[in-house]
């Protein structure tokens, strides 16, 4: 009968490595390659380039835009060209009279867009109904505060930017949705609203971050503001909304 | 106005300032360069150097790089600096000041007094005309000894700390990490969580957790919940069981509003920490975190590079007597430093500043997703600052933080360290460790499986749990 491992039960509370082997002093070589391996699938979900056809033919009419970086290793070392509208980009962007514009933007995890936006943008349009908006942006090489420049130049009262987060070991593709109220060029991060870890692997899911972005986005427009005056939570929310957006601020 | 131009082979290189003189001497990092702050060649930057050793050390004395009026942090540098002490390398330029640190004259009882009388900007001066073996050879000579429940930073030591952190702040999960590595013997220096939900109820359910087995065990260590330093004070009003006050900290008044802070709260806060009397041998009662490129987030660096605004945060530190500091150094990006090269570096450069400025400088040797390095950087870091003495390092199950989605050394990597360096745990804590009969013949932590006390902590917490 093989020895009984003590750690068992306790994994089951967290998902930290606890417990690992020793070889000497070090870590066993499969803990040592398990290790390797996460960090691997994190940093290809950094360096992987958007699939940009197939988010297209998934999400018709989007409109494909992207910032003034020139390739992963500027945008690792240049946050600020990040958030700049490329301007050969701009003639794309025909101003509108529009509620709101979604950005599908690789930020630092295109796994994480690949896996999560499109049906996250599917469950948000389903409850938007009245909603005025703009076509799908997919942005590339692109920073939360993109979105600025493209909400602004499209003329939408709302920016949503879904974008991939930095990838951990343990999850790699992870998405954030940050609102804004009257996007512009240098707003302040405290005046947005963030929604973070929607994923399919103990995180947030669709439904649930869907349900508590189309209140934020409702209560945006009623009150003409995002971020910090926004904290309130809807008590009408599920558990686990609320939970997240505990979280989130 | 100083004269700040050097020829070499027939070309004269001139720099408009002394703030500039010290960012073009900076060894090349993102942060600069995305401040553009950065020398624009290599050339430049030697030039930069050979300008700087000949630049006087007292040259900060009188150009404060942040105007006197402006800023908090300039008056805290200038107000509380020690002449007398200053006076034995008042003569030397900065070149002068580097061979005279390397000197043999220059050993421990002479560093230590001689830190009152160094400010930041002399510290970061000389760091940059130091290379690695330098920074490491004269960190080691400066011993900063700190108490509060046990010894922190004697030489032939080095503390821990264990951090346990959680997703969703899982008490159980918590307590499975923390229970891991006091297996490894680690947590000496604190016990430290980054709460995943910064309220005040959150802090004070999660202290009074790590207070609870601490007592339990009779362990000679401090806890912390890394929480905001307005929180803290809540907590101890609320009567939390709050050993140490922790706050991030940066070397502008600026980029301290930006962490919400400034030198009355962080008083504030010592005070009510020192008067709940819960240090046994000690009163140090402080635990800041620092980091280059903080000041230029917040977009509060004033065009100074930013490992020598970044020295200027220990200015902060050194007037609160922290028992435990430490640099964030790969934690902030790849945006501020680029690759594996650039955190060892600046890693090096902020263990030797802070230590000779008095401050009691441990290290989080880490790095992100989005960064160009790996565990094998660590490796080297990790060894690189236990030579040079670091007062304490970070380590977390597997070198992995599920929290903070960031990589750090595993408890693994403490055993390693403390092996091939021959240095142990804080006194008090290695007689603890001793006492559970974690250690075997050898002196090393026992494996798990020959562990009795393993198996009986395990047992207890598995039942718990």
């Amino acid at each position: 009968m093989p020895p009984e491992d003590p750690w068992e039960k306790l994994r089951l509370a967290t998902r930290a490595r606890i417990g690992l082997g020793r070889a000497g002093d070090a870590m066993k070589i499969t803990d040592v390659l398990d290790f390797q391996f996460a960090h691997a699938k994190a940093r290809d979900a950094v360096h992987t380039r958007l699939d940009v056809a197939t988010l297209k033919a998934a999400l018709p009419g989007a409109i494909h835009v992207h910032s003034e970086v020139e390739g992963r290793d500027m945008y690792l070392r240049r946050p600020d060209l990040g958030r700049r509208l490329s301007p050969d980009c701009l003639a794309q962007l025909p101003p509108g009279d529009y509620d709101a514009v979604f950005i599908v933007s690789d930020g630092l995890s295109a796994a994480a867009v690949m896996q999560n936006a499109v049906p996250m943008v599917e469950a948000i349009l389903a409850r938007l109904t009245g909603f005025t908006i703009a076509p799908i942006i997919i942005a590339t090489q692109a920073r939360v505060a993109l979105g600025d420049d493209i909400g602004a130049a499209l003329g939408a009262r709302l920016s949503v930017v879904l974008i991939g987060e930095r990838p951990g070991l343990t999850v790699s593709d992870s998405l954030g949705v940050y609102l804004t109220y009257n996007p512009k060029r240098g707003t302040r991060d405290s005046l947005r609203n963030c929604i973070s870890n929607i994923h399919p692997h103990g995180g947030l899911s669709y439904q649930g971050a869907a349900d508590m972005l189309n209140w934020l986005m409702r209560e945006a427009l009623r009150r003409q503001l995002t971020g910090t005056g926004l904290k309130e939570a809807n008590p009408l929310l599920g558990a686990e909304a609320m939970a997240a957006f505990a979280v989130s601020q | 106005m100083g004269n700040f131009a050097h020829s070499f082979r027939g070309e004269t290189y001139r720099f408009p300032d002394l703030k500039t003189v010290l960012a073009c001497a900076s060894g090349r990092r993102s942060g600069d360069e995305l401040a553009e702050l950065a020398a624009e060649s290599d050339t430049q930057r030697v030039a930069a150097r050979a300008v700087l050793a000949d630049l006087p050390l007292s040259i900060f004395l009188e150009e404060p790089l942040i105007p006197y009026e402006h800023d908090e942090i300039t008056r805290l540098i200038f107000d509380t600096h020690d002449a007398a002490a200053f006076k034995p390398v008042s003569h030397l330029t900065v070149g002068g000041f580097r061979d005279w640190l390397l000197s043999y004259e220059a050993d421990s009882p002479t560093l230590a007094r001689l830190a009152p009388g160094l400010t930041p900007e002399m510290a970061a001066a000389a760091s940059k005309l130091m290379r690695n073996q330098d920074l490491i050879s004269v960190a080691r000579k400066c011993h900063v000894v700190k108490k509060f429940r046990n010894t922190i930073g004697l030489p032939g030591r080095l503390s821990s700390r264990l951090q346990p952190n959680h997703p969703t702040d899982d008490l159980r999960g918590i307590a499975a990490s923390t229970l891991d590595g006091l297996l490894y013997g680690t947590g000496d220096a604190v016990i430290g969580i980054n709460p995943a939900t910064d309220n005040v109820q959150n802090c004070i359910s999660l202290l009074d957790m790590l207070d609870n087995l601490r007592q339990r065990y009779d362990i000679p260590t401090q806890t912390c919940v890394l929480t905001h330093v307005t929180n803290a004070i809540e907590v101890m009003n609320a009567g939390g069981a709050m050993d140490l006050v922790f706050q991030s900290i940066a070397g502008s008044e600026a980029a301290n509003q930006g962490f919400g802070i400034n030198l009355a709260i962080l008083r504030e806060a010592q005070d009510a920490a020192l008067s709940l009397k819960r240090g046994t041998i000690g009163n140090d009662v402080m635990y800041f975190e620092t980091g280059q490129g903080a000041a230029l987030s917040a977009g509060a660096h004033y065009g100074i590079d930013q490992q020598t605004i970044e020295t200027r945060a220990y200015a902060v530190a050194r007037a609160f007597s922290p028992l435990l500091v430490n640099t964030v150094v790969g934690f902030i990006g790849p945006e501020y430093l680029y690759d594996g090269k650039q955190i060892i570096r600046a890693g090096l450069e902020d263990h030797f500043c802070a230590k000779l400025l008095g401050v009691p400088m441990g290290c989080d040797v880490c790095y992100t997703n989005h960064a160009e390095a790996d565990q094998d950087d660590m490796d080297t870091l990790m060894t690189l600052l236990t030579a040079a003495g670091v007062s304490f390092v970070i380590a977390v199950p597997g070198a992995d933080d599920v929290m903070l989605n960031y990589q750090s050394l595993s408890y693994h990597d403490i055993l390693y360290l403390r092996a091939t360096f021959n240095v142990r745990p804080a006194p008090e804590f290695e007689s603890w460790l001793e006492k559970m009969d974690m250690f075997d013949a050898a002196g090393r932590m026992r494996l798990p499986g020959q562990n009795p006390v393993l198996k009986r902590l395990i047992a207890e917490h598995r039942d718990a749990a």
